[in-house]
């Protein structure tokens, strides 16, 4: 029963992994890209298992931002799963405080999605289930990362392939994914022009604190928007 | 990057990873000890991605060059409809083909 539950896990993660490896490799390459080096990308992919976070984390690196404003928006762009923690835990009441542990550990945007889909349908949700399709997609998340690290050192020149465009198109999606929250555009105009004038009259890395104060600020005295109950949404991917 | 700077990227990772679980275990704490964040707090801290993800995404438009700007134009066109696999796949297309032709 356990075995069984925590193969049925792993067949349903593994369209997950198909999708999520070519972001784990492109992670790899724009770590090394970004001054990385190999065990750096490992160890963040290892120890985060934040795909659009860890992107965010090595472009303010290579941008030399300061360390507390590359840990508050990585701490940022994974708020959203708080609303997830809070939504699943009423589904795992029976598991041990380890297992637990290793539950929110493990709790990506997919893995939310599918647990609360597999309650819903009346199955059990049981830790064995939830750790063959967490290591489905934990794993070869490593491996995906390594890959593109090592291939990303070959490289002598990121522009030379095109890989230096990658990472706004990417971030530019991730923007775009969140233009359903209240205050998006206002919040995104203030702090891209923010950020163009003080990347001109201040200089790198500065754009980013003070862009990023500049839709902050506006968002908190903007009104606030009437009360609704808090949706829980999925915004993105890995 | 000497030892000093690479402890320090380890140090961030650690922090970042340490934030990042705190993220997914703070609904549960909250949801168990039923506490609120106050709403001009959340409002703002909701702000965040979008403000800090632009400050990367503009400055690059701007600065960037001709083939990055129109690279990203089309990828912001085919974002609104498809995935961000495909807007990379399409980006790095544009991007790629500029260079060739103006080398």
């Amino acid at each position: 029963m356990t075995k069984d539950d925590f193969w049925q896990g792993v067949r349903g993660g593994f369209p997950v992994m198909v999708s999520a490896s070519p972001f784990g490799a492109l992670f790899g390459a724009l770590a090394i890209d970004n001054g990385f080096s190999v065990f750096d990308a490992v160890f963040m992919s290892a120890t985060l298992y934040a795909g659009a976070s860890q992107m965010v984390g090595i472009e303010l690196f290579g941008h030399k931002v300061q360390p507390w404003l590359i840990v508050l928006s990585i701490f940022a762009v994974n708020f959203r799963h708080i609303l997830y923690s809070a939504s699943i835990a009423r589904h795992i009441r029976h598991f041990s405080g380890v297992q637990k542990f290793f539950t929110f550990f493990l709790l990506v945007d997919p893995q939310y999605a599918e647990t609360e889909k597999r309650a819903e349908r009346g199955e059990p949700v049981s830790f064995a289930w939830y750790l063959g399709f967490a290591m489905i997609i934990y794993i070869p998340w490593q491996i995906t990362t390594l890959l593109g690290a090592i291939f990303g050192q070959m490289i002598g020149e990121p522009r030379a392939i095109g890989l230096d465009v990658l990472l706004s198109i990417y971030f530019m999606g991730l923007v775009l994914g969140f233009r359903k929250r209240d205050n998006w555009l206002p919040v995104v105009a203030a702090s891209s022009l923010a950020s163009i004038a003080a990347m001109h009259f201040v200089g790198s890395p500065w754009h980013v604190s003070i862009g990023a104060i500049a839709g902050i600020a506006l968002a908190a005295c903007l009104p606030l928007p009437k009360q609704h109950e808090e949706p829980v949404t999925l915004e993105h991917e890995v | 990057m000497d030892s000093s700077e690479h402890m320090q990227l380890i140090y961030i990772i650690l922090a970042a990873a340490v934030a990042t679980f705190l993220t997914r275990i703070g609904g549960y704490v909250m949801i168990t000890q039923m506490k609120r964040i106050p709403p001009r707090m959340e409002a703002a801290l909701n702000s965040v991605p979008a403000a800090v993800l632009s400050t990367l995404v503009a400055p690059a438009f701007v600065y960037g060059g001709f083939d990055v700007a129109a690279a990203m134009l089309v990828a912001f066109a085919v974002g609104l409809r498809v995935s961000s696999l495909w807007m990379l796949a399409v980006g790095w297309l544009v991007v790629m083909t500029i260079r060739y032709l103006t080398v």
